[in-house]
């Protein structure tokens, strides 16, 4: 039973997501599609830094490796050489469909991710933190000069816009199903034991480095995912998948307290409806008869502020780092999560 | 690849800014074991101090102590909203929160001046070259060299003659000792952000001679760049951070200068892969100190 209503919480947050969706104009409904791809984001987010307590500023990079698959492999054969005149001759002539272009950036998030973490996940706290912000740097720079691989600096366009509703909600849907299954099974246990007690949980027998690594290598599978979904939805730029992108993640899975699954889809939906009320307004809104429009950039600074806030006083966000229980609270001192 | 005298005065300047900016990241992390992202975006205040000054038609000299004000208050207001409450979190969770600082920062410049930036032309005269034997170079590249190395030789009297600067590198070492033996916490932490805080201002002022077009992403780059140098050289202490700092400001100055712009575009990857390595090989990080934390 409390495996049920922990699941289907996050899951009935994405579905109303999605109906509220369909319900809206055409216009309305980029925001939600938006939103729903970024819930897939944050929730590859917290497979690893949710369940391992380490710090990762890289997985924006793996998302970038999931557009770039998806995207180089889907751009009609056509119109290649017009978008991306320098395209290696073997990409030239790949070409997959929709489904499998988003299995594939899954993939190569995956290897990526495990190649990465090989060396990687034998850091901790600060020096993950500064390590993974490089791995972020080296995959923007390569992806942004090296036109013998994808399009450079300009934008994937003509990449099939595939990514309706549906497709973004069983993509936000697959990702939540996966980081639920992880978090249950024995490792993904055994990952959070290492978050409280390192000392303990090694004295237990745990290797922390084999367990972070495994969700490391879960994380960036579905930070590829997630990837592969965002390319089919807009043309994007390599450069839209920087700082920017990475700050806006991290700030929803802090908001949403990144102790738990619902914590990340509470955060994402959150701040990601603030962040797309805020934005509709930078052009000019009209609620309840009032016009409003907002200066530009008003929903970074107040996305910003909102996530200094969060962390100087409630530290465990939104949710405290709970998953939804039916059972009564039980009278403790509430921790930071 | 061709170094010109020109390309190693420019390298040598460069070293010498992202030396400063380097001790600046590092005092604090000193005493606070904080990271400091938004440092870039103390600088970009200290800058727009500056151009703005110049658009109203103050002097220089005003502009640079308008530059130096706003940077130490806004130092300090961070220090009391942001620092201090965080204090007893983990490094991490710190270092999320500067992020988020930065973006917030830069945000609020985007929303006040805009996206386009502003000329600070009254530092101009800085970017002349002078003549020396011969060989033309530009007057902020010795100007710089000249103000970093006092700067450092006044930072070094400061950290090992004065009692301020004993108990900051106490504090370095070990906060919670240097506290029983009678070191009073916010004195160092104070002192290390006044410190940090006009080091950026400092570099501030440089920064802006170098590249007079001040927008809402002013030196950060810069700032990624500097982590980088100081995660190379060890954070907590100062001498190997200000090592760190020079020795990637030096190598991008001679690297972005000297190679060809197809070759040059790729140094974020070296620098990085180079801070990836040098963690690696030691596994613990030059963060540990004195290499008790974190064994597992």
């Amino acid at each position: 039973m409390r495996r049920v209503v922990e699941l289907a919480a996050p899951v009935a947050l994405v579905l109303a997501t999605a109906l509220l969706g369909l319900a809206v104009s055409t216009a309305l409904q980029t925001y939600f599609l938006d939103t729903l791809v970024k819930v897939a984001i944050v929730v590859a987010l917290y497979v690893f830094i949710g369940n391992s307590g380490v710090l990762s500023f890289g997985h924006i990079s793996f998302v970038a490796l999931g557009v770039w698959t998806a995207g180089v492999l889907t751009v009609p054969e056509g119109q290649k050489n017009a978008i991306m005149p320098g395209i290696a001759h073997f990409l030239l002539h790949t070409n997959v469909g929709n489904a499998w272009s988003l299995v594939l950036a899954a993939a190569v998030g995956l290897a990526f991710a495990f190649a990465v973490g090989l060396p990687l996940m034998r850091l901790s706290g600060l020096a993950a933190g500064i390590a993974t912000f490089g791995v972020l740097e080296i995959v923007n720079n390569v992806l942004r000069y090296d036109d013998r691989i994808g399009p450079g600096l300009n934008a994937f366009s003509s990449v099939p816009e595939t990514t309706g509703i549906w497709q973004a909600a069983i993509g936000a849907l697959i990702c939540v199903v996966v980081a639920y299954a992880y978090q249950r099974s024995r490792y993904g246990r055994q990952l959070r034991a290492t978050r409280e007690d390192p000392a303990a949980a090694s004295a237990a027998g745990i290797s922390i480095y084999r367990q972070r690594l495994l969700a490391f290598a879960v994380s960036g599978a579905l930070a590829g995912l997630a990837g592969g979904l965002y390319v089919h939805l807009l043309p994007i730029e390599i450069d839209s998948l920087y700082l920017d992108l990475t700050f806006i993640t991290l700030a929803m899975l802090v908001v949403g307290g990144s102790g738990s699954l619902l914590g990340a889809v509470v955060g994402a939906l959150a701040v990601g409806g603030l962040d797309s009320f805020l934005s509709a307004a930078e052009n000019g809104v009209d609620i309840f008869g009032w016009h409003l429009n907002l200066p530009t950039d008003t929903s970074a600074l107040t996305v910003g502020a909102l996530m200094a806030l969060v962390l100087v006083y409630r530290p465990g966000g939104l949710t405290g780092g709970h998953e939804l229980s039916l059972a009564l609270p039980r009278f403790r001192k509430d921790g930071d999560g | 690849m061709t170094v010109t005298w020109q390309t190693l005065a420019d390298a040598l300047s460069l070293g010498g800014i992202y030396a400063l900016m380097a001790v600046g990241i590092g005092l604090v992390f000193g005493v606070l074991r904080l990271v400091n992202f938004a440092y870039g975006q103390l600088i970009m205040a200290g800058a727009y101090a500056i151009a703005y000054a110049s658009v109203w038609g103050w002097p220089s000299w005003a502009g640079i102590l308008l530059c130096f004000g706003v940077v130490l208050a806004l130092s300090v207001l961070l220090d009391r909203l942001v620092f201090r409450p965080l204090r007893t979190h983990s490094p991490a969770v710190m270092l999320v929160a500067t992020f988020a600082i930065a973006f917030l920062l830069q945000s609020i410049a985007v929303l006040s001046f805009g996206q386009l930036g502003t000329v600070a032309s009254t530092l101009g005269p800085l970017n002349q070259p002078w003549d020396i034997g011969g060989v033309e170079i530009r007057k902020i590249a010795i100007v710089s060299i000249v103000i970093a190395a006092v700067c450092l030789a006044l930072l070094q009297l400061l950290l090992t003659r004065t009692s301020v600067g004993l108990q900051m590198r106490a504090a370095a070492m070990d906060f919670r000792t240097a506290r029983m033996l009678g070191v009073r916490a916010n004195r160092v932490i104070g002192g290390a952000v006044l410190i940090s805080g006009l080091l950026a201002a400092i570099s501030a002022f440089m920064l802006t001679a170098r590249n007079p077009q001040v927008t809402p992403i002013f030196a950060l780059d810069d700032t990624i760049i500097v982590l980088a140098g100081v995660v190379l050289g060890g954070l907590n202490r100062p001498i190997p951070a200000t090592l760190g700092g020079f020795t990637i400001g030096f190598a991008s100055g001679i690297l972005g200068g000297g190679l060809p712009t197809n070759q040059s575009q790729y140094l974020p990857t070296f620098l990085f892969g180079a801070v990836i390595l040098v963690l690696l090989v030691r596994p613990n990080g030059l963060f540990a100190r004195g290499g008790s934390e974190e064994r597992l």
